[in-house]
């Protein structure tokens, strides 16, 4: 395990250089196919990423161990447990590093069949292995897409090497086809809409430090897959893809948000929320090819690092936000929030960094995640130059729908910090919670670390990350930083400025001046009373407004897109229970009929299988002759 | 950006703390007068304010630290928005270092503490107010962007000093777009700041409140600073307003002469927008809170009409 945060920090330490260079690296490794070595390569697009695999791994290095140490009396080994997750971290790693489609493909397969075994880790739950199953199946429906899309562009470039790839030159009508099944293919692993129904599923049921690596880092390695194909090799830019990508993401993270909000299991909120920020990164990128497809390089390098940003962003906060979960779990044995409250007092350091993930994730200032949702902001407020009037009016819609992403998350962090870490606990176990040990806080804190700095310095983060389109676009963002450390000026000074360390400064500094003064008074007592009951009887821990009941506003409002089940069971003599389940409604309109299908083409091929030999060797016959005739 | 545009800009951070008790008490006042009612002195407000302020602060044993740092917090944010809008002059650094999203961030995470402080205490009042506030705020929030969103792109700026030069350097046009957003914006004030028939801060009533519910667990300088925070808000909903739609006689040099002209010309327009509120407020009553989506989806709608008629109409004249 600390070999994990060892690796993490090598990772992160050669994608910063990656980064700082700006050129690329490349080698051959002494493996492979004897025609096909296995290449890799790094530039400034896999440093990046290599970067926030690093920093994330670190922080779970520090966690890992002293959460793993609650599972080795458990019957499940851990030996397995480190060994996958040392494959499944080598598997991301070689991802990035790649510069073959064959290598790709391998370490791609590596990290999915790894995380399966992480899913399926706690077997003995029948609802574990149905999500690993899951899991396994979209897993290799989105391989076998992404192994198609190099197919068509190797079929143009010569050769699996992304080197000859990149020199292919393709008409439309083909690229657009290796787009799509890219961004199938990748969409799938990054769990966008209507795609997305294993996530929700799989992530939760890892230990939580795999599922933060998952959240945080595997959907990651599916962006940079995407942008690697689409941005890097294929290298033409078409506003009809643009406007796809946009659709699609804005309605990844309408959804995703919703239903986050209709969860109350902690993990399973969290990993719909994952849902939602890959949907905020695609509109970041769907902005990004509508400008360069309709000739706007520098704005489409605008909304590429706000992509890339709230990449990084969503990577730190998600992964301290699936620790800070996997505290919980750790010293409550609880995932649902129903159950939860008054954690903050128990824990109170895993209740400091919880706030600052929760502050960042609903994009407020002055955290990581309010810099990467006004550059997309920003990036959307440029539409005026475009000349399409379609274009200029569904780039504003799609911004729409991220202003109220952004406030139903906000939403949702408040009812999630408030019902688990406000408040008092809910049950016997939540009340007895002690804090954990200090490598976790450590873990975490790294992490809440790290959410702060990139809110408050973005003009060195932009800086550094700027060197991803000058590579892969020629083009970068030389205002941005033109202005000093101090401010951040996306597109001119004179267009939008923010200064995030003077906000900082001037908000710590109002906010204890004023209660400074206020102390300084007569008064500076502060008497401990009970709550206000009305009259009547003293407010009980069940009087509190649960989860369920918070977000019942919202859910009537949005009633429409989910698929509820409401009612109230009164059995005889039995007291009367109210039941509610909301369920996905991606299942009922697109997974239900695929596997419906699915198995009636099977039951049909079945009768194939008639159990008589002749038969079957009359069926090889057939299939030679066949094949015969097709070749001849 | 001198030092007297620093001072400047100090001084209006201090007039937006000063000036809002002040119009929350004239707001009472022409209710008072429109019910028949002699009602209380102007500078009622500022009365509570020092009452609050002596007195000791209550906490119940349930609270966590979260409680008593969420007043500072909500203050701080409030104050610091309320200081990026353009009170008396353009070309002031506040508005630089926080431009239109940057301030509706800030209120959004004033009332991202509010509403964890009401659920702090673990009483079935904060909740309510806490979920309620957050729904209108998620339905709001959206409306508003897309109000301001019409704004920063006739300007090319999301800098609000930017965009009330550009409304004042170009001659009044009426725009389709302009209106639109000018009639979301105001659904949006008043769902924000709580008025009728939104929300009803009047109401002794526990059941009907948002507001109020989120407050009723603060006593003492807790509560003085949630109230204070709250005034700043509605003399901010309505400087945004005021100004940016029609910004006629702001500052546009920093000569005192000038400066005073743009604080009669702001105290002016805040007088007679105030008074329409309180006759809104008098004329209409209270919705149910299930109707409320249905007023916020109509600002929605207005400001995202506002943003479509601009990108399909006006780009480019």
């Amino acid at each position: 395990m600390p070999l994990l945060g060892l690796a993490g920090l090598a990772a992160l330490v050669a994608g910063l250089v990656a980064l700082g260079e700006g050129r690329a690296i490349t080698a051959t490794l002494p493996l492979g196919l004897p025609w096909l070595p296995w290449r890799v390569r790094l530039d400034a697009l896999a440093g990046f990423f290599l970067a926030v695999i690093g920093v994330v791994t670190c922080g779970v290095g520090l966690y890992g161990p002293a959460y793993v140490r609650a599972l080795e009396h458990g019957r499940d080994s851990l030996i397995v447990l480190g060994g996958f997750t040392g494959l499944f971290l080598t598997g991301m790693l070689l991802v990035t590093l790649a510069d073959d489609a064959f290598l790709f493909m391998v370490a791609w397969e590596l990290m999915s069949l790894s995380s399966y075994f992480l899913v399926a880790f706690q077997h003995e739950n029948a609802a574990n292995r149905r999500a690993a199953f899951l899991y396994l199946l979209m897993a290799h429906v989105g391989g076998l897409s992404i192994l198609l899309a190099f197919g068509v562009l190797a079929s143009f470039g010569g050769s699996f090497a992304f080197e000859a790839m990149r020199t292919g030159a393709m008409p439309f009508g083909w690229a657009s086809v290796a787009f799509l099944l890219a961004f199938l293919g990748f969409g799938m692993k990054a769990g966008l809409v209507p795609l997305h129904a294993w996530l929700p599923e799989a992530h939760p049921v890892a230990p939580s430090h795999i599922s933060a690596l998952m959240s945080a880092v595997m959907l990651k390695v599916a962006v940079y897959g995407f942008l690697r194909v689409v941005f890097d090799l294929l290298h033409q830019f078409h506003w009809q893809w643009g406007v796809a990508l946009l659709l699609v993401g804005s309605f990844s993270a309408l959804m995703g948000v919703l239903y986050a909000l209709m969860q109350h299991d902690l993990k399973r909120l969290l990993a719909y929320h994952s849902v939602e920020n890959l949907g905020i990164i695609f509109i970041g990128l769907g902005l990004s090819v509508v400008f360069l497809g309709t000739g706007h390089p520098v704005l489409g390098s605008l909304g590429l690092i706000a992509a890339l940003y709230h990449t990084v962003n969503h990577a730190l906060f998600k992964g301290l936000l699936f620790l800070g979960a996997g505290a919980i779990l750790h010293s409550s044995h609880e995932r649902d929030l129903e159950q939860m409250g008054g954690l903050l007092r128990r824990m109170p350091w895993t209740g400091l960094f919880f706030l600052v993930g929760c502050i960042s994730i609903s994009a407020l200032p002055p955290f990581n995640g309010f810099v990467s949702e006004w550059l997309t902001f920003q990036a959307a407020l440029q539409a005026w130059q475009l000349d399409s009037g379609v274009l200029r009016s569904l780039i504003p819609i799609a911004s729409a729908v991220l202003a109220l992403t952004g406030a139903l998350a906000a939403a949702c962090f408040v009812k999630v910090y408030g019902v688990a870490f406000l408040g008092q606990a809910r049950s016997r176990h939540v009340r007895r919670a002690r804090p954990v040990p200090m490598g976790m806080r450590a873990g975490q804190g790294l992490l809440a670390v790290f959410c702060l700095v990139l809110g408050i310095f973005p003009t060195g983060v932009i800086e550094v990350i700027d060197a991803v389109p000058r590579q892969i676009l020629g083009s970068g963002l030389p205002e941005a930083s033109a202005h000093g450390w101090l401010w951040l000026t996306p597109v001119s000074a004179a267009t939008a400025s923010y200064s995030a360390p003077l906000l900082a400064v001037i908000l710590g500094v109002v906010a204890a001046g004023v209660a400074w003064t206020l102390r300084r008074g007569a008064v500076r007592r502060v008497r401990r009373c009970d709550a206000w009951d009305c009259g009547f009887a003293p407010p009980a821990a069940r009087m509190q407004y649960t989860a369920t009941a918070f977000a019942q506003p919202i859910r009537r409002v949005f009633g429409l897109l989910f698929h509820v089940e409401e009612g109230v069971d009164a059995g005889e003599g039995a007291a009367a229970r109210y039941r509610l389940r909301v369920r996905d409604r991606a299942w009922g309109l697109l997974y239900a009929p695929v596997a419906q299908a699915v198995e009636f083409a099977a039951r049909r091929v079945v009768r194939l299988q008639s159990g008589n030999i002749r038969v079957y060797l009359g069926w090889t016959l057939a299939t030679l002759v066949a094949l015969l005739w097709i070749i001849a | 950006m001198t030092a007297a545009a620093w001072g400047v800009a100090l001084l209006q951070g201090l007039l937006y703390a000063a000036l809002a008790p002040l119009l929350v008490g004239w707001v009472r006042k022409v209710k008072a007068a429109l019910q028949n009612r002699r009602g209380a002195p102007l500078i009622q407000p500022y009365r509570d304010l020092r009452k609050l302020l002596a007195k000791d602060a209550r906490v119940a044993h349930t609270a966590s630290p979260l409680f008593q740092v969420a007043p500072y917090v909500v203050f701080a944010t409030t104050w610091l928005a309320a200081s990026a809008i353009p009170l008396l002059a353009t070309g002031l650094p506040t508005a630089a270092i926080a431009d239109m999203i940057v301030l509706v961030g800030l209120l959004a995470l004033g009332r991202f503490f509010l509403a964890l402080a009401a659920m702090d205490v673990g009483t079935a009042f904060g909740g309510m107010g806490a979920s309620r506030e957050m729904l209108i705020a998620a339905l709001a929030e959206p409306a508003m962007l897309m109000a301001v969103f019409t704004l920063a792109m006739t300007a090319h700026s999301t800098n609000l000093a930017t965009v009330v030069d550009y409304n004042l350097t170009n001659a009044l046009v009426l725009r389709p777009s302009f209106l639109f957003a000018l009639g979301g914006l105001l659904l949006v004030a008043i769902a924000e700041t709580g008025r009728i028939p939104v929300d009803n801060p009047a109401t002794h009533l526990e059941l009907t409140m948002i507001h109020e519910a989120m407050l009723l667990e603060y006593s003492g300088r807790h509560l003085a600073l949630m109230e204070w925070a709250a005034q700043i808000k509605l003399l901010l909903y309505g400087t945004l307003i005021a100004n940016t739609f029609l910004p006629w006689g702001i500052a546009e040099h920093l000569t005192p002469a000038a400066l005073a002209l743009g604080l009669v010309a702001i105290v002016f327009k805040l007088v007679l927008l105030a008074a329409a509120l309180a006759v809104a407020e008098t004329v209409l009553a209270k919705m149910r809170l299930f109707r409320t989506p249905a007023f916020l989806n109509l600002a929605l709608l207005m400001s995202l009409l506002g943003l479509l008629s601009y990108v399909i109409l006006e780009v480019g004249t």
